[in-house]
C-alpha cells in the first residue's frame, strides 16, 4: 500500500495520563482521512506529535516509507507537513498576502520582493478554487476567508500533506459546504489530508477513511463508505448513542419570561435587536433560530442584563427586570450559559471548584462574615463533580485552563443548572462538543423543562434546533420574523426563514 | 516517589528555590561588577555585601529593618495588585503623597492627644495614598484608561506637588529638609531600640537604630492582606475581576467598583508605607525636597516579584533587598565608589526580580517534564505575573495540548 505517512505505536504521556497509548496511523497518499474522537481523546495530542510539537516515548514516523524524526515544526515542514489550527495563527494587521509569505518571504538585498510572492498566491487560489482577496486585511475578512489564507499558507509552502484540526467548529454551514468542496478539490490535486473533527455528518461527506480514538488508544480505523454514523460514535465513544433526542410533549405552564418591544442599538446606533417581543413559558424549550450575527447574542445580553436595553420591557415571573443588575436577575432566577465560555463562561486561572461557586460564593452557604467557607465549597464541588460528571485531573483544584473543552462546558452548565433557575438561557451549549456529551446536554435542557422550568435556548445547528425546541423563534437581522412549531415545518422551510426570503408575523 | 522528591515537587519548594536561584544570579552579576571595578577588593566586597546588615552590627540589623518596612509596604501595593489584574506603577506618588500627610498632620495637628497623635498620622497617610490612587483606578474602570499611564502622571503630579507644600507649609530651611514631627507623631519604638544598638564611645552611649514600631506595623499588613486575597469573599471577586474581567461581570460581580477598589487599596498601602517611614525621630528620614520620584515606591515592584506577589513572601522579599542595600552601603568602607555600588545593588535586585524565569528553570530541574513547567506557567499567571499590563493578554486556548502547543511555537518562532 501506498502510503505517505505512517505513525506506528506512537505512545505519548504526560503526567497522570497516557494521552496516546500505541497509536497507529496511516495515511494513504490523496485521501481524506478522518481522525475521530471525543473531546480529549487524544487527537491533538497525536497531531502535535506528527508537526514536531510533542517527541513521543515510543513509536516510529515513516513518510513515505523512510522513517524520519520531527523534532519540531521546521522538521514538519521540510517534509511537506502543514497544519491548520483550530485557533488560527494569523498576524490580524497585516494583508492576506503578508500572513501567507510570513516566514519565506522572498526578498531581494533585505528588501521584500512581493511580485513574485503575489503571482504565486494568485496562481494557487485560482488552481484550487481558494478565491480571497490578497490585499484584504485578515482583521476586515471573515472567519471563513481567514481559514482559505491558512489552506493557501500550506499551499504556498508546498506542503503535501495538511492537517485540519477542526476545521469546521468556526464555521458557518455555508462555509462549511465550501470547505468540503476545497478539501476535495486539494486530494483531486494530489494533496493528502488528515481531518481531526468530532462530527459525523462531515465525515460521511468528505472523508475515505477514518480513525478513531477512544481515551489515547487506537479503536480501529474503517473505510467510510463501509459504517454507518451510529457504528461510528459507537466506535468512539464505547456505547449506543441516540441521535433521536427523546422527549415527551410539553406542558407550557404560566410565562416565565416576557419580552415586549425589547430594541438593543450598537453604539453607531444600528439597530442589533429591533423591537423583538416573545413569550417562553414554563415547561417550554423556545429556541432563537438564525444565522449567526444576527442579533442573537445581543438579544441574550439584554435578557441577561449584560448589555442595556435601549427600549422595550423584559419581565422574569411577572417582575419588570429591564433595568435590574446581573446579580438581581440571578436572585430571582435566571441562569445563563453563555456563548463564549473562555471570556464569559469561566475564570481559566480560578480552580473548578472556584468555578462552580462562581454565582453563588457569597451565599450564606458558602461565606460566613465576608469569609469563604472553603471546605464547603470543597464539598459543593465535588457533589456536582459526580453529579455531571466532570472530568478532570486534580478534582476541584484543577485549574479550569487545564481542562478540556467539554469538561469545561459540562462545568458552567452544572453551575448554571444547579442553581435551580426558573429561566434557563442557553446559547449554543453544544458547540464544538462531542456527540456524547451533545447528548448529554440535550438530557440535560429537557430534564429541566420537564421540571417545569422555561428554556430559551439560542443555536446555529438546525439538528439540534429541531429536535430540542418546542417552538421556534426566527431572527433576522433583529427581528423575529417567525414563529414555528418544529413538528410542522421542514429544515429546509426553516432555513428559507432563517434566510429572510420567507417571513411569518410571531404572536 | 520518596518523601524527598515529593518535597522538591511541592509548590512551596519550587517558589521558594526559584526566589533563591533568583538571587544568587544576582550576585554574580554584582560579582562581575565588582570584578571589573576594582578586581582587587571584589571578594572582600562580595563578602561585606552578604554580610549585608550585619556588617552594621545591631544597630545595622535595626537599620535593615527599618528601611525595609516602606518597601515591604510598596511591594505589598504593588503585589496586591498583580493579583487583582493591575500594575500600579503609581506607588511612588502613592508613597510621597502619604508621607507627605502623616508629616503634615505629625507637625501641625498638635492639639491631639499624644496617644492618638501618631496613629491619625498613619491614617492620614494611608488615606492619601489611597485617594492618590483613586483616579487611576476611576479611569481604569470606567473609561478603560491603562492604569500604567495614568499613575505615571500621578507619581510627576505627586511628587512636584508635595515638594511645592513641604516649602510651603512644612519646611526647615535651615537643613531643607521637611520639619521635625512632634515627639507625639514619632512612632513608638516598642522596645525595638533596646534590641538594635550598638554601643560607643568610651562611656557606653546606645546608639540605637531609628527601627520602630512601622515594621510590625507592615508585617501585621502583609498578613492582613493575605487574608483578604485568600480567605474573604472580597479577596474572591477582586482576583475574578483580575483575572477575568468579562466573566466576572457575567456573574454579577460589579467589576468597576472592584477595580477601583483594588486600585485604592493598592495605594492605601503604598501611602501608609510612607507613613511608616518618615514618621520617625531624630535620625530618621525626611522629605528631601528634589526632584527625584520616591525609590522606595519603584522598588516596590522589585520585591512584589521576588515575592511572587505573595504577601508573605514580600515580607522577606523586602527584608532581604533592604539588607543587600545595607550591606551595599558599607562597600565604601572598601573605596567603592558609590555609584558603583549603586549599580551592584540595582544589579543583583534586577535580577531578582526575574525570580519568575527562574520558576520555569527549577520546574524543569526537578521535574524534568515540560508539562509540568507548562502548569507553573499557567500557576504563576495565577500568582498574577501576567497582570494586563504586563504581559500582552493570552489567547484562551481549548486544551493544555494546545496551550503548550502555542507556547512551543512561540519559542522556536518557526511554525512555517
Amino acid at each position: 500500500m501506498d502510503y505517505i505517512i505512517e505513525m506506528l505505536h506512537i505512545t505519548k504521556q504526560f503526567p497522570g495520563i497516557i494521552a496516546n497509548d500505541d497509536v497507529t496511523l496511516q495515511l494513504r497518499r490523496g485521501e481524506i482521512h478522518a481522525l475521530l474522537g471525543e473531546n480529549g481523546a487524544g487527537k491533538s495530542t497525536l497531531m502535535s506529535v506528527l508537526f514536531g510539537l510533542y517527541q513521543p516515548e515510543k513509536g516510529t514516523i515513516f513518510k513515505n516509507g523512510q522513517p524520519v524524526k520531527i523534532d519540531d515544526p521546521n522538521d514538519a515542514n521540510a517534509l511537506g507537513i502543514g497544519m491548520v489550527h483550530q485557533h488560527f495563527k494569523l498576524v490580524h494587521n497585516f494583508t492576506v498576502l503578508e500572513n501567507i509569505i510570513l516566514g519565506v518571504e522572498t526578498t531581494k538585498r533585505g528588501f521584500l520582493k512581493m511580485d513574485q510572492a503575489r503571482k504565486k498566491v494568485v496562481e494557487l487560489s485560482e488552481r484550487y478554487n481558494l478565491k480571497v482577496d490578497p490585499d484584504a486585511r485578515v482583521s476586515d475578512i471573515t472567519v471563513g476567508m481567514q481559514q482559505r489564507v491558512e489552506i493557501l499558507k500550506m499551499l504556498y509552502r508546498e506542503n503535501e500533506v495538511l492537517i485540519f484540526d477542526e476545521p469546521t467548529a468556526v464555521l458557518t454551514p455555508q462555509e462549511i459546504e465550501e470547505l468540503m468542496k476545497i478539501m476535495k478539490e486539494l486530494t483531486r490535486e494530489g494533496k493528502s489530508i488528515l481531518f481531526i473533527t468530532h462530527k459525523l455528518n462531515e465525515i460521511k461527506q468528505v472523508a475515505d477513511r477514518c480513525t478513531v480514538l477512544r481515551k489515547g488508544r487506537c479503536i480501529g480505523t474503517v473505510d467510510v463508505a463501509g459504517v454507518s454514523k451510529e457504528e461510528m460514535s459507537e466506535m468512539m465513544v464505547g456505547r449506543k448513542v441516540n441521535f433521536i433526542v427523546e422527549k415527551s410533549q410539553a406542558h407550557p405552564g404560566e410565562p416565565a419570561l416576557e419580552v415586549k418591544g425589547l430594541t438593543v442599538n450598537s453604539s453607531h446606533g444600528k439597530k442589533l435587536v429591533n423591537n423583538v417581543s416573545f413569550t417562553v413559558h414554563k415547561g417550554e424549550i423556545v429556541c432563537i433560530a438564525g444565522i449567526d450575527g444576527n442579533g442573537q447574542s445581543e438579544l441574550v445580553y439584554a435578557l441577561a442584563g449584560m448589555l442595556p436595553a435601549d427600549g422595550g420591557t423584559v419581565r422574569l415571573n411577572g417582575k419588570d427586570v429591564t433595568h435590574a443588575s446581573i446579580r438581581s436577575r440571578n436572585d430571582m432566577g435566571m441562569s445563563h450559559i453563555p456563548e463564549d465560555r473562555h471570556k464569559d463562561g469561566l475564570i481559566l486561572d480560578y480552580s473548578l471548584g472556584e468555578n462552580l461557586v462562581l454565582k453563588r460564593y457569597y451565599k450564606p452557604q458558602f461565606q460566613k462574615g465576608g469569609f469563604l467557607k472553603f471546605k464547603e465549597v470543597g464539598r459543593y464541588a465535588d457533589k456536582l463533580i459526580e453529579r455531571y460528571d466532570i472530568r478532570s485531573g486534580q478534582g476541584a483544584a484543577t485549574i479550569a485552563r487545564s481542562m478540556s473543552g467539554g469538561n469545561q462546558q459540562k462545568a458552567i452548565i452544572a453551575r448554571e443548572v444547579d442553581l435551580n433557575p426558573e429561566l434557563l438561557l442557553a446559547v449554543q451549549p453544544t458547540r464544538g462538543l462531542d456527540v456524547g456529551a451533545i447528548e448529554y446536554i440535550h438530557k440535560q435542557l429537557i430534564a429541566q423543562r420537564d421540571a417545569g422550568k422555561a428554556v430559551l435556548l439560542v443555536s446555529l445547528e438546525l439538528d439540534e434546533v429541531m429536535n430540542v425546541s418546542d417552538r421556534i423563534l426566527v431572527i433576522y437581522e433583529g427581528e423575529i420574523v417567525a414563529d414555528l412549531d418544529p413538528k410542522a415545518i421542514t429544515i429546509q422551510e426553516l432555513g428559507l426563514y432563517m434566510a429572510g426570503s420567507q417571513r411569518r408575523q410571531a404572536q | 516517589m520518596s518523601k524527598f522528591r515529593r518535597f522538591l515537587e511541592s509548590r512551596g519548594f519550587i517558589n521558594a528555590a526559584s526566589s533563591i536561584l533568583a538571587i544568587v544570579v544576582g550576585l554574580l552579576v554584582g560579582l562581575v561588577i565588582l570584578l571589573v571595578s576594582n578586581p582587587s577588593e571584589a571578594f572582600r566586597g562580595l563578602w561585606v555585601i552578604l554580610q549585608g546588615g550585619f556588617g552594621g552590627g545591631a544597630k545595622g540589623v535595626g537599620q535593615v529593618l527599618y528601611f525595609a518596612t516602606p518597601i515591604i509596604m510598596t511591594g505589598l501595593s504593588v503585589g496586591f495588585a498583580f493579583k487583582t489584574g493591575l500594575f500600579n506603577i503609581g506607588t511612588p506618588g502613592q508613597f510621597i503623597v502619604g508621607a507627605f500627610a502623616a508629616i503634615y498632620i505629625g507637625v501641625k495637628w498638635t492639639f491631639l492627644p499624644g496617644a492618638l497623635h501618631w496613629i491619625v498620622a498613619l491614617l492620614g497617610a494611608t488615606v492619601a495614598g489611597g485617594l492618590w490612587a483613586l483616579i487611576p483606578g476611576i479611569f481604569k474602570a470606567f473609561f478603560n484608561v491603562n492604569e500604567v499611564i495614568s499613575s505615571i502622571m500621578m507619581n510627576y503630579i505627586g511628587m512636584y506637588g508635595v515638594n511645592y507644600l513641604v516649602k510651603k507649609n512644612i519646611y526647615d530651611s535651615l537643613k531643607a529638609l521637611s520639619q521635625n514631627v512632634a515627639p507625639t507623631a514619632v512612632l513608638p519604638r516598642a522596645g525595638l531600640d533596646k534590641i538594635f544598638y550598638n554601643m560607643t564611645g568610651a562611656n557606653n552611649v546606645h546608639d540605637a537604630s531609628t527601627v520602630n514600631c512601622g515594621i510590625l506595623i507592615a508585617i501585621a499588613m502583609a498578613i492582613v492582606v493575605y487574608i483578604i486575597l485568600n480567605k474573604t469573599t472580597f479577596g474572591y471577586e477582586l482576583k475574578a475581576c483580575g483575572y477575568n474581567r468579562h466573566a466576572s461581570r457575567y456573574a454579577g460581580i460589579n467589576e468597576k467598583r472592584n477595580i477601583v477598589l483594588s486600585m485604592v487599596i493598592s495605594g492605601m498601602l503604598a501611602g501608609l508605607g510612607g507613613g511608616l517611614l518618615y514618621l520617625s525621630g531624630a535620625n530618621g528620614r525626611r522629605i528631601k525636597v528634589v526632584d527625584v520620584l520616591a525609590a522606595e515606591g519603584f522598588n516596590g515592584i522589585p520585591v512584589a516579584l521576588l515575592g511572587l506577589s505573595n504577601p508573605l513572601g514580600i515580607i522577606f522579599s523586602g527584608l532581604f533587598i533592604s539588607y543587600i542595600t545595607q550591606g551595599g552601603n558599607y562597600l565604601q568602607r572598601l573605596d567603592f565608589v558609590p555609584e558603583i555600588i549603586d549599580i551592584i545593588i540595582a544589579a543583583i535586585i534586577y535580577c531578582s526580580a526575574l525570580a519568575l524565569i527562574f520558576k520555569n528553570l527549577v520546574v524543569r530541574l526537578v521535574g524534568g517534564k515540560k508539562k509540568e513547567a507548562e502548569d507553573i506557567a499557567a500557576e504563576a499567571g495565577r500568582a498574577g505575573m501576567s497582570g494586563k499590563g504586563l504581559l500582552p493578554p493570552e489567547e484562551t486556548p481549548e486544551t493544555p495540548e494546545k496551550e503548550l502547543a502555542a507556547d512551543q511555537e512561540a519559542e522556536t518562532g518557526k511554525e512555517e
